[in-house]
């Protein structure tokens, strides 16, 4: 089984949660498809969601809510 | 003047423009930055710079305890807010003062008062400012407002007491309508700004916004004419005038004199804003809210009067008079701002930041560039979009027009996407020539009017 990463398609701000007291879109070890949203990218005040583009097997994600990341950076992996 | 250093708490152009006028009055300036901001012109610009925190503004720009302990240990006499951040939250300007510095703004009370839309509304009717049809203060239930929308009449907004900028509202058509988005609204409100207290406004349709700037120092109270935005797009101002198209003068005098009056009613101090609905075919104005900080827009305003409202803001604080008496402000020319944003018009304005490659700012008479951009500045993810602000003068419109077209073909920013080309095109297009716009004129247009270029001639960012 390998292993692939989601990336961030845009630099900002990176959020788990549609609001701050929702559940996050999924968790750590949760499965998903490749529509599914992981999360949403606030970059310059407007909010985009980022895809998982991938069907996979436990999600880990590699940053925390509300992290600054860069585009390209990879934010969770899936068992592939 | 009392003060001998400031502290700018905002970043951007803003803050640039602030330093600026602060070193021309001999100010020592110091500069909070985030850390995506430590490459800053701002940082570079200033006499001193204090790292505040992450990225996030929440962290930094927005953090009251690392903005006061910056300023204290920077021992500065003032913190010049700048718009946004913390400039229109009256428990930092109260600690600003509790530290013993001055707020370069209101008072928080004043702050407090006017930033409760309910009050500002009130304030504004006591004044004797016309207000648009709608309920008298925050509405407690359904049926008191089913009772005011049947008289006021559909459509009407449903307005978040304590939102603002845009936020928190709802149009309604019908009472059925109506009575379905006003339970959301309030419990919409209430996890938005901790306050689910709503008002009701009749929505006047095809109105213009116009908005009076206003000066004062405690004691004299003036204004400097006009400004029209409504130009806008998603609620947000894209493109500025000063003096407001075809405004006859004694409406101007009756809408200016209204605000001096609003401001006078509350002993206003510092420079502020009060905004309007213009109805073009009645020729009547209604009051929308007042801005108790030095907006985005203020350049039209400078170019038309020649006065420097941000030094004019920063003597205030100091404990100055007004410099400026009423019969001394007169309006010369007219004036156009065009918001340059690191946004892709033809792609639905996705954001681009990212590192500027080169850059030629055009120059001349009666052209004016507010910015924070230099060649190889990054813009960085964190904040709006605003780049920088194209103002150009001119004699009359016609001659402004054509010198913004000449100052916009002018401006090469290369490296990510910015508006230049929407403004391009708005320069070009003969309502805007003609002055034939409201504030949902600029939505149409962008779905009917404004298309790519035919691909090839498209400059690649």
């Amino acid at each position: 089984m390998s292993k692939a990463e989601i990336k961030s398609p845009l630099p900002g701000m990176f959020y788990r949660r549609p609001s701050p007291d929702s559940a996050p879109f999924k968790n750590d070890g949760d499965s998903v498809s490749a529509d599914d949203v992981i999360g949403l990218v606030e970059v310059m005040k407007s909010f985009h969601e980022v895809t998982a583009g991938i069907d996979g097997k436990a999600i880990r994600f590699l940053v925390d809510d509300a992290d600054a990341i860069m585009a390209g950076q990879a934010l969770a992996e899936v068992e592939a | 003047m009392t003060i001998h250093s400031v502290l700018v708490a905002n970043r951007g152009e803003i803050a640039v423009r602030i330093i600026r006028a602060a070193k021309a009055l001999g100010l020592r300036t110091v500069q909070v930055h985030s850390q995506a901001d430590a490459g800053s012109l701002a940082v570079q610009l200033a006499d001193e710079a204090i790292d505040i925190g992450p990225p996030a503004a929440k962290k930094s720009y927005l953090n009251v305890e690392a903005v006061i302990a910056a300023a204290k240990a920077a021992k500065v006499d003032a913190i010049h807010p700048g718009y946004g951040f913390l400039s229109e939250n009256a428990d930092f300007a109260e600690a600003v003062v509790a530290a013993g510095m001055k707020f370069v703004g209101p008072d928080a009370a004043a702050i407090r008062l006017l930033g409760d839309k309910v009050a500002a509304r009130q304030v504004a009717a006591k004044a004797g400012v016309p207000t648009v049809p709608g309920s008298d203060g925050r509405v407690s239930d359904l049926a008191e407002a089913a009772a005011i929308v049947s008289r006021i009449g559909f459509p009407v907004m449903i307005k978040a007491a304590a939102g603002g900028g845009g936020r928190g509202i709802r149009i309604a058509h019908s009472l059925e309508e109506f009575e379905r988005h006003f339970p959301q609204a309030s419990a919409e409100a209430a996890a938005a700004f901790g306050d689910g207290g709503l008002y009701i406004e009749k929505v006047i349709e095809k109105a213009r916004h116009i908005e009076v700037q206003i000066l004062g120092d405690g004691t004299n109270f003036v204004h400097c004419y006009e400004r029209e935005c409504s130009l806008q797009r998603r609620r947000q101002k894209v493109w500025e005038e000063a003096p407001a198209v075809g405004l006859p003068a004694d409406v101007r005098k009756r809408l200016c004199d209204s605000a001096v009056a609003l401001a006078r009613s509350v002993g206003y101090s510092g420079a502020g804003t009060v905004e309007y609905l213009y109805d073009d075919a009645s020729r009547d104005f209604y009051f929308i809210e007042v801005n108790t900080r030095i907006q985005v827009e203020h350049p039209v305003t400078e170019m038309i009067i020649g006065l420097d409202l941000v030094q004019e803001m920063l003597r205030i604080a100091g404990g100055q008079p007004l410099s400026v008496r009423q019969e001394d402000i007169a309006i010369v020319g007219h004036a156009i701002e065009c918001r340059i944003n690191a946004e892709d018009p033809y792609k639905g304005f996705m954001p681009g930041p990212g590192t500027v490659e080169t850059l030629a700012v055009p120059e001349g008479e009666g052209i004016r560039f507010d910015t924070m951009l230099f060649a190889g500045y990054a813009v960085p993810p964190f904040y709006d979009s605003l780049l920088g602000k194209l103002i150009v003068h001119g004699a009359d419109r016609a001659a402004c027009l054509a010198r913004l077209r000449t100052a916009l073909a002018g401006l090469k920013i290369s490296g990510i996407p910015t508006t230049v080309p929407l403004h391009e095109a708005l320069a070009a297009d003969a309502d805007v020539a003609a002055g034939r716009f409201h504030t949902r004129f600029l939505e149409n247009w962008l779905e009917t009017k404004f298309a790519a270029p035919p691909s090839g001639t498209r400059e690649v960012a």
